[in-house]
């Protein structure tokens, strides 16, 4: 049976309260952490266990904590910010974890802070998910409660504060500089880098900021060693992924598979296959901004790198399958509506392109496209790149657009041509 | 910056530059000369990366064919980098950022008053975007009512966000704000309403488009180029900023910002903004005028105009003659020549200052101090580098206004060692401010009420002026036990003198600021001591006093007698004519004293630019230029003497005051006058005469100073309709006016370089048609300007051995039953006499009200905006109340020199409060 040790004790009704889930060997790694290992051995562990950021940029997770070197005379406080604003549109692995096993992601926190020797810890959670805050909020009660968190946790000498904080709800508060500035009090903006967080972040103050399912991986790797995560891979990068798949398929969902499997696995062995009548014309690999990728790769195995090497990112590692009697066109022009309303203003390419983009999908979409529609389509994705924009909202809003552009072209003519949706 | 800031070389298209180590590319890059497009940066609001525009492209090696785009304003320079400006890559996307602004941006070129002057349009041609393919409909706002200054047209915002981070981050507004997101981003405030921040002018010359432009040049509106423009000095305050005044068909239109590096750099305050219509005011003089024999009663008052200068010099003859007994009333509003040629007429003797007696007392003592101790007097700039600050007796947001802005930037010095410490260049502005948060270093503010100021005090102390000199003295014993201490001494202020001792000991450039406000010699000797002590200690302070006017130094340095010794000389007959000199007498002492004075028949000649209650009781009226009609020095706060060019000749009778005082000599028969024919002549004259001014020779070129042989144009080449506007006169081309005063031209003839800093008249670069051309203006861009003109300061600190300190103590605060001491409340808008005329500075001036704390409002059983009664000064009073809470006990307010209130002399005692009885005005 391939261990899952995300997922393990997530069931389909309550999740585990604090003493079921120190029945089931939760908190263990607590106490060997605070008990038998030292803050910078837990990072080593970390970087050998090969751990990548699971937020959708992949970096590695023991690199990021060790650029926030443990100094004594360290400006204090320390800060850990754990990102649970997942709106990246198609991703929903963090919401699983959140409210399947609340107490694991409170674990994760305790370790990863005493690792960084961060004085205190904010859960940053998206607005909409109400049963994860509710569930966190109860669990983080517990663990106060049970000395888990607050001063001298479980008799050590080491002290967190642990603070859930609800987003006020944009898709900008994901990125983890918006995040900060969002969690400050101010405008949902990004920062500019450098400085990194690590050296002024959360007020100023040395800060990490990690994905809710990289760190959920922590407690594991502490546990059973930095081999054993590497041996759950079939990729070079350790551990496992929460893949999932939505769309046109009979199962939906999400499931932890070893880092590395195919989407071929994940939609055929795990999804059930394509709903009767549809067939495979697409997938967007990992939430809304990444390329599609097409049918001649979905044998390749999904881990950070492999898919960039054929234009694509694994992303948040959850699919969304385009089918073939769903409109192209259509579904890009929902994704790029969601991009443009959520761009914060701040960069001129993003706040003033992104609509200009729905707008003229929109327009090709009822039947009002122009040919030279394509070339303007086509020059926002070539002029909106890394660097071109402040942050990297507006290039992955044009990763979908860019592919749509070279994959289903046709369809886009199409539209011009026939003056209407082929698919209505 | 790093701590060692030394050169590098960079590569910019393959050609090696030096520049600063860790300065930003779009900063070394302009300086270099080199047209880089931007918006969103801003010399003193430092870097922020948003609009995209400065794109450039950035190789690895020489072999790196490819290159990356960066933007310049946010990569500092390092050694060996290699960068292009004309990289096609970076010119295409410059170009569509442009587009991308255009998407949304209005076609109202023809009708948007910045036209002409607009940073987009410049940077639109720079980037070369033409072509419109954006087919959908833009995004539009409403509008917002922001007050008499500032006209709000949202439509045309590019979002680069300036705006919000000057009013906000730089000069510590709140109620201007960014709300929205994506392509509906709106800049203004929460709820419609008048800006409440006293800089909110500069949104006008900040914001790069015509989203915030000047409400008040609306009026007469007139495009940029169309201007006749001279450098002058703003005269509503001590402080002497530099400005740019702008003139088209005989009327004063607007004023923008000269950059000075030392004084007020790149912003303005709204008084010296929007002051300048008291120029267009119907209070000018602008005829001579007499007093009517008889008592005939017309439309124009008592007095009634001359036919000709003959009559003037007719009538004024008998009283000019060799051997008169005439005495000269100064100003410190006048120049510095004006006073001069006064005092030459009337002998220093026979010459007064024309302030309070009271303010006489203090400009003297504050001369004597700052020329006889070892502090330095700071500039702004300076002031914006002191890391703790001990502001005594001072509400400088309302009398010294650009201070207050040097002063938000001066507690940021002592947090930005962090900021040193992490390698954060000081242009990154958003990442300084992450990494300082609210940190700050000490400044505390010690005043008789409120201050804007408070909000970012470490700590406010509230007290009678008497009492805040006790802290001072407290203070300077803190420091050294010799100093004179106070027998009792309250425990509040013991604790808080310790504390301020403390902060100015340990910081490096620790600064006292006082001045004439409370109306208190021990306030200012109070500052003398602590900075001296400080001095004397190896630190080394600076000490800075306000003064009210833009020349009461300039006065004060020539030295004179006081307005009751004048007032002594008519009533005992030793004089029987006086000169007053640009000054409204009523405004200087109380009424009784003047009606008496006036009621002494003594002659009375007043020579001013308006039409005062003074003027109107003078038997001859000389109407004067005002600032933008005449050529003057005027010497700061500081000792800076600085000097204002006429921007246009008006078409009237007026001329300068120190031509009318030379003609009046003439008259006399006075030798000297025959020399003053240019204003370089008097200014020579000036000099040689006293050894305190020798230095003002050198401030600015001299009447025949030429660039290749050409004066230097108040015109712009694309002046426009200079022979259509005399067409209803004449429809021959008239001469232009000549000039031997100065080496600039009434014309559009001359050198269009860039002129010495003294003599710049306007803004321009072949491609930069903005304020911002500044920019092309400075060797770098954010240091002085090339070729700097020595600005001298009269006044320079001196090592005195032996110099003692102040050692007559303040008497504390003793309450009387019944009375209570009134203070001075300054407003920016009002107190001022000459921008008071302007019509929305007189929209935004209180009316007369007396300012009680709450206690007192119960106590004499009266309520807010009821009228009270009340005796001052021999005088009652009417006036309703206004609730202070910040006034300690025993203290009211007046709101002096304002409309209607003028001609106090503050602090004094109030009694018999008693709510009026009858409503109605007072």
């Amino acid at each position: 049976m391939m261990p899952r040790p995300l997922t393990a004790h997530i069931h389909a009704h309550r999740p585990l309260s604090l003493r079921d889930y120190e029945k089931s060997g939760g908190y263990q790694a607590v106490h060997k952490a605070l008990q038998k290992l030292a803050p910078d051995e837990i990072t080593a562990m970390v970087k050998d266990s090969k751990l990548r950021g699971r937020g959708g940029a992949g970096f590695p997770t023991g690199l990021k904590w060790s650029l926030m070197p443990l100094v004594h005379d360290s400006p204090r406080p320390r800060y850990l910010v754990i990102n649970a604003d997942e709106m990246e549109p198609g991703t929903f692995k963090d919401r699983l974890l959140l409210e399947g096993n609340p107490h694991q992601m409170i674990e994760a926190t305790i370790i990863t802070a005493y690792a960084l020797q961060a004085d205190m810890a904010y859960i940053f959670l998206r607005w909409e998910y109400k049963l994860a805050a509710k569930r966190l909020t109860h669990a983080i009660a517990e663990a106060y409660d049970n000395k888990y968190l607050g001063n001298n946790i479980q008799g050590s000498a080491y002290s967190l504060q642990l603070h859930l904080h609800v987003s006020a709800g944009r898709y900008m508060c994901g990125e983890e500089t918006g995040l900060l500035n969002s969690l400050e009090g101010k405008r949902a903006i990004p920062r500019s880098k450098p400085p990194h967080a690590t050296t002024v972040g959360l007020w100023g103050k040395p800060t990490v900021i990690n994905n809710v399912e990289t760190l959920c991986n922590i407690p594991h790797i502490v546990i059973n060693g930095d081999e054993w995560f590497r041996g759950l891979s079939h990729s070079q990068d350790g551990g496992t992924k929460i893949y999932g798949v939505s769309g046109r398929v009979k199962r939906p969902g999400a499931w932890e598979l070893p880092m590395g499997s195919s989407a071929r696995e994940v939609i055929e062995e795990h999804a059930g296959g394509m709903t009767d009548g549809f067939k495979l014309r697409g997938i967007i690999p990992g939430g809304a901004s990444t390329n599609f990728i097409t049918e001649e790769h979905i044998d390749i195995g999904m881990d950070y790198d492999s898919l960039q090497k054929v234009g694509s990112r694994m992303g948040t590692g959850t699919m969304i399958i385009l089918d073939d009697k769903t409109c192209p066109v259509g579904m890009v022009l929902n994704l790029e509506r969601f991009f443009a309303r959520e761009s914060c203003g701040w960069c001129t390419p993003c706040r003033e392109g992104l609509p200009w983009i729905v707008k003229t999908l929109q327009a090709i979409e009822e039947g009002n496209g122009q040919m030279r529609d394509l070339d303007i389509l086509q020059f926002h994705a070539d002029n909106i790149k890394l660097g071109h924009t402040f942050c990297a909202l507006a290039p992955g809003a044009m990763e979908p657009l860019e592919s749509a552009l070279r994959y289903y072209r046709e369809d886009f003519q199409q539209h011009i041509r026939r003056r209407r949706c082929p698919w209505k | 910056m790093s701590l060692e800031i030394g050169m590098v070389t960079i590569y910019i298209d393959n050609k090696p530059f030096e520049v600063s180590e860790g300065q930003n590319l779009l900063d070394a890059g302009l300086a270099l000369g080199f047209d880089i497009p931007y918006f969103c940066w801003h010399p003193a609001l430092g870097s922020v990366g948003a609009c995209r525009l400065c794109a450039i492209k950035q190789f690895r090696d020489e072999h790196d064919t490819k290159g990356k785009i960066v933007m310049s304003c946010m990569t500092p320079a390092a050694e060996g980098m290699r960068i292009s400006i004309d990289d096609p890559d970076a010119r295409a996307f410059r170009t569509r950022v442009i587009e991308w602004l255009m998407v949304n941006h209005p076609h109202d070129c023809p009708v948007c008053d910045e036209g002409g002057e607009c940073h987009l349009q410049d940077m639109t041609i720079m980037t070369g975007h033409v072509y419109r393919s954006y087919r959908f409909r833009k995004r539009t706002f409403r509008n917002q009512y922001m007050g008499p200054f500032i006209n709000h047209e949202m439509n045309r915002c590019i979002q680069c966000y300036r705006c919000i981070r000057f009013y906000r981050d730089y000069a510590g507004g709140r109620d201007l704000n960014v709300f929205g997101a994506h392509d509906h981003v709106f800049f203004g405030r929460y709820k419609e309403g008048i800006l409440e921040n006293e800089f909110s002018g500069n949104l006008i010359e900040v914001c790069p488009t015509g989203v915030f432009t000047d409400k008040t040049l609306k009026k007469h509106y007139t495009r940029k180029w169309d201007l006749q423009t001279s450098p002058s000095v703003c005269v509503h305050c001590g402080l002497g900023c530099n400005i740019i005044a702008g003139e088209r068909s005989g009327k004063l239109l607007r004023i923008l910002n000269r950059y000075n590096a030392e004084v007020n750099r790149y912003f303005l305050c709204d008084r010296g903004r929007f002051g300048y219509e008291f120029v267009n005011s119907d209070h000018r003089a602008r005829q001579p005028l007499r007093k009517r024999p008889t008592a005939e009663k017309t439309t124009s008052g008592n007095l009634l105009e001359f036919d000709t200068r003959e009559e003037i010099i007719r009538h004024l003859e008998p009283l000019l003659y060799f051997g008169a007994k005439v005495i000269g009333i100064g100003s410190p509003r006048a120049s510095l020549e004006a006073n001069y040629a006064l005092r030459t007429l009337v002998g220093q003797d026979d010459f007064y200052l024309g302030m309070s007696d009271q303010d006489s007392r203090l400009i003297q003592l504050i001369i004597s101090i700052l020329q006889t101790g070892p502090a330095r007097t700071p500039s702004l700039r300076d002031i914006a580098s002191a890391d703790a600050v001990f502001v005594l007796g001072e509400d400088v947001t309302n009398v010294a206004p650009m201070l207050a802005l040097s002063l938000r930037h001066s507690i940021r010095q002592k947090p930005l060692k962090i900021v040193e410490k992490l390698r954060i260049p000081l242009w990154h502005d958003y990442a300084v401010r992450d990494a300082l948060q609210n940190d700050q270093g000490p400044l505390f503010v010690a005043s008789p009420s409120a201050t804007r100021l408070d909000e970012i005090a470490t700590q406010s102390f509230r007290a009678a002026p008497e009492d805040l000199a006790s802290l001072g003295f407290a203070v300077a014993r803190e420091l050294d036990t010799a100093m004179p201490s106070l027998e009792e001494m309250p425990g509040e202020i013991a604790s808080l003198a310790k504390k301020i001792a403390h902060a100015l000991k340990e910081a490096q450039r620790p600064l006292i600021i006082s001045g004439m406000s409370c109306g208190s010699e021990s306030v200012i000797k109070a500052a003398a001591n602590i900075a001296w002590t400080l001095c004397d200690q190896g630190h080394p302070a600076e000490l800075c006093f306000t003064v009210p006017e833009c020349n009461s130094m300039g006065v004060g340095l020539i030295g004179g007698g006081s307005l009751t010794e004048a007032f002594r000389k008519i009533d005992g007959g030793e004089a029987d004519t006086v000169i007053i000199l640009e000054n409204d007498l009523y405004r200087r002492a109380d009424r009784k004293a003047v009606d008496a004075f006036f009621g002494k028949g003594a002659h009375v000649i007043v020579v001013d630019s308006l039409l005062t209650e003074t003027a109107l009781r003078a038997e001859v009226v000389l109407p004067a230029s005002s600032y933008a009609e005449a050529n003057g020095t005027l010497i700061n706060n500081e000792g800076r003497a600085q000097r204002f060019f006429k921007v246009f000749q008006p078409d009237d009778a007026s001329c300068e005051s120190w031509q009318w005082l030379r003609d009046l000599m003439e008259v006399a028969g006075r030798p000297e006058a025959e020399k003053w024919r240019s204003h370089s002549d008097i200014v020579v004259s000036m000099t040689e005469s006293n050894d305190a001014f020798k230095s003002v020779l050198a401030i600015a070129p001299q009447a025949d100073f030429r660039i290749s042989g050409m004066k230097i144009p108040r015109q712009s080449p694309r002046y426009s309709g200079r022979t259509a506007m005399h067409a209803n006169i004449s429809v021959h081309e008239p001469k232009p006016d000549g000039d031997q005063d100065t080496p600039l031209s009434f014309s559009m003839e001359g050198y269009e370089g860039e002129p010495p800093p003294a003599l710049i008249t306007r803004y321009w670069a072949p491609g930069w048609n903005s304020v911002q051309a500044l920019n092309k203006f400075k060797g770098e861009v954010r240091g002085p300007l090339p070729k700097s003109e020595p600005c001298p300061r009269l006044i320079e600190p001196v090592e005195i051995a032996a110099r003692s300190h102040f050692e007559e103590m303040p008497s504390h605060l003793e309450a009387r039953a019944g009375e209570r001491l009134i203070v001075p409340i300054y407003h920016i808008f009002g107190s001022e006499e000459l921008s008071a005329l302007a019509p929305g500075i007189a929209q935004m001036t209180p009316q007369p009200y007396l300012g009680l704390n709450p206690d007192d409002i119960t106590f004499f059983k009266v309520q807010e905006t009821q009228k009270v009664e009340f005796m001052l000064q021999g005088t009652l009073f009417s006036l309703p109340v206004k609730s202070i809470p910040s006034l300690p006990k025993g203290v009211a307010g007046l709101p002096t020199g304002i409309p209607g209130l003028t001609g106090l002399v503050l602090p004094a005692w109030a009694r018999g409060f008693n709510p009026a009885e009858h409503e109605g005005p007072s």
